[in-house]
This record gives C-alpha cells, structure tokens and sequence, in this order.
C-alpha cells in the first residue's frame, strides 16, 4: 500500500474509530464505516491538512469512499 | 460566572451602539476581541478605550471578497476565533411598493449573505477545537414585521431560520448558534425617529421605554459563555415585552 494511502486510513481509523481492516479500497465513508455528512466534511479537513493540498467543495462531494480519497490526494498532491 | 477568559471573539458593527456595547462586555469577561465595521475611527477609539486584547479589523461587509477575508485576518491577529457576533446591519427603509432591487438586495447583502459567510468562515476552527459560540443579532422586527422594513425584517428573519439550521449541523461538535433579537434599544439608528414615532413605539412596550445596548450586550454574553453550552437554535428576545415570542 501507498504511503498515501497508509497516512489516509490513519486519519479515517482516528476519525471515525473503526477497525484498520473495514477501511478498504470500496468502503463508503458514510454507507460502510458510519461517518455523518458532517464527519466527511471534517475528514476533507484532516486530508487537506496532513497533505497541504486544498479540496474544492465540488471535490469534495466525489470523495465518498476510501479509494475515492487516496485517488484524488495522489493525483492532487 | 459568565468567564470568558482565554476566548476570543470577533464582533461586526462594533463601530456602532450596540456593536460597541457587546465588544465592551465580551472583554470585561476576558475575552480577547476583534473590532470589525466599516468606519476605522470609532473603532480605533473603542480599541484604546479597552486596552490590551484588542484588535481593529475594519471590513465593508457590502464588498464579499473582504468579508470572506476577514475571519482569516481575525484568525491571524487572535490565534482563532472562538465566538462569533455577527451583529453590523443596515437599513434603507422604504414602502414595500417602491422598494428598488437595490434596496431590497443590499440590506440582504450586508445583514444576511455577510453573516452566512462569516459563520461559514469561522466554522472550520470551531470544528477542531470542538467549541464555538455563533450570536446571530436579529431583530424583533424579524418575527413580527414592520411597515417599511420588508428587507430588513426578510433579513432579520433569515438571521433566525439559517442560526436554526446551522445550529443542528454543528451542536454534536460542541458549537453553538443563537440569535437576539432586540426591540427598540437607543442607538444612533433609532435616534433618528421623530418623537411621535418613538412616542407611538413606547406605547406598545410594556415596560414603558426603550432599551439599553448594555442589556443586549448581556445576552450575548450569556449565550457566548460555556455555561449556556445547552443552549443552541434559539432566539432570545430582548425587547421590553414588546412582542412575547
């Protein structure tokens, strides 16, 4: 696994207190690991800041699985 | 009680009456403040008046790029910003029938649309720290109308309705949205009625006479501090008994 990916399921284990082993490539932040809107809105947050980069809210609203996520930070930062 | 030592909170409209009046009372609680209105003298003048932990940030909240820089200008002078007073308004009465675009859409502009990205501008740092503290100052004129004020009364009761909602997404994260809504307080901008008309007003104030900024600035204060952490989605009606909401 990507370094990416290692610091993004840091961030969504912490966050959401889920087990390391729910959080794979599909799984819905919201449908599979019980994040609210307001938690996917907190994690964008935590990855722009672990990764210096800036999500635009369009963006942000395409980010709704794990894999979504460590995609387009890879692609951004 | 009431302790609001280590906060800081930014305060709009501090250049007027009762803008001023809250800025006074959040820093005697201890808070550190942010000055913001259009006019820098009176601001500078309420800064020197209080002493240490003031900070001057003027914005015209007409002009959108300013007001979306201003929380980060605030964040950069105070560290954060904890409380949030979105209390600057502004009126350009007229009749319903010959109220002009212009008049309806900048007293939307500056009392509403303002306030929405303030709030939404000093959300994100509320989110982390898990506390925060939004007084959205409304109006009395917000829940009962008032002839001549279809703008500002439409944006003072947007004020109530958008602290609602923002007040359901943000309470699990120990964040707060209220508003106030003051009846007839003596400021600048009521001093400019006849004395009939403040005459016709105190005859529907049951407590027979106008009210004070000091007793605004009191419910904010209280609904800024952690004792009113319970306390979100309402409005507070500081008005004389004018209207029993």
């Amino acid at each position: 696994m990507s370094d990416v990916a290692d610091r993004v399921k840091k961030i969504v284990v912490e966050h959401l207190g889920v087990e390391e082993e729910k959080v794979t490539e599909n799984a819905s932040f919201i449908d599979d690991l019980g994040a609210d809107s307001l938690d996917t809105v907190e994690l964008v947050m935590a990855f722009e800041e672990e990764f210096g980069i800036e999500i635009p809210d369009d963006a942000a609203e395409t980010i709704q699985t794990f894999g979504d996520a460590v995609k387009f930070i890879s692609e951004a930062s | 009680m009431f302790d609001l030592t280590g906060k800081t909170a930014l305060i709009t409209g501090a250049s007027g009456g009762i803008g001023g009046e809250i800025a006074r009372t959040l820093h005697a609680a201890g808070a550190t403040v942010g000055l913001s209105g259009t006019r820098v003298e009176p601001l500078e003048a309420l800064a020197a008046e209080l002493g240490e932990r003031t900070h001057v940030l003027p914005c015209n909240l007409s002009d959108f790029e300013a007001v979306d820089a201003l929380p980060k200008q605030a964040i950069e002078a105070m560290g954060s910003v904890d409380i949030l007073v979105n209390n600057a308004g502004i009126t350009r009465d007229n009749l319903f029938m010959r109220m002009s675009h212009d008049e309806w859409q900048s007293v939307i502009d500056v009392n509403l649309t303002a306030a929405m990205k303030l709030c939404k501008g000093v959300l994100r740092g509320m989110m982390k720290s898990r506390w925060g503290r939004i007084v959205n100052i409304s109006s009395v004129v917000g829940a009962t109308g008032n002839p001549g004020q279809g703008n500002y009364s439409a944006a003072k009761a947007g004020l109530i309705g958008m602290s609602k909602s923002l007040a359901y997404e943000v309470a699990s994260r120990g964040i707060t949205v209220n508003a106030v809504a003051p009846g007839f307080i003596t400021t600048a901008m009521t001093e400019k009625l006849t004395d009939d008309q403040k005459s016709s007003i105190l005859g529907q104030v049951p407590a027979g006479r106008m009210g004070e900024p000091s007793e605004i600035a009191a419910a904010v204060l209280y609904l800024a501090s952690p004792e009113a952490a319970y306390v979100t989605g309402t409005t507070l009606h500081v008005n004389g008994g004018m209207a029993m909401l």
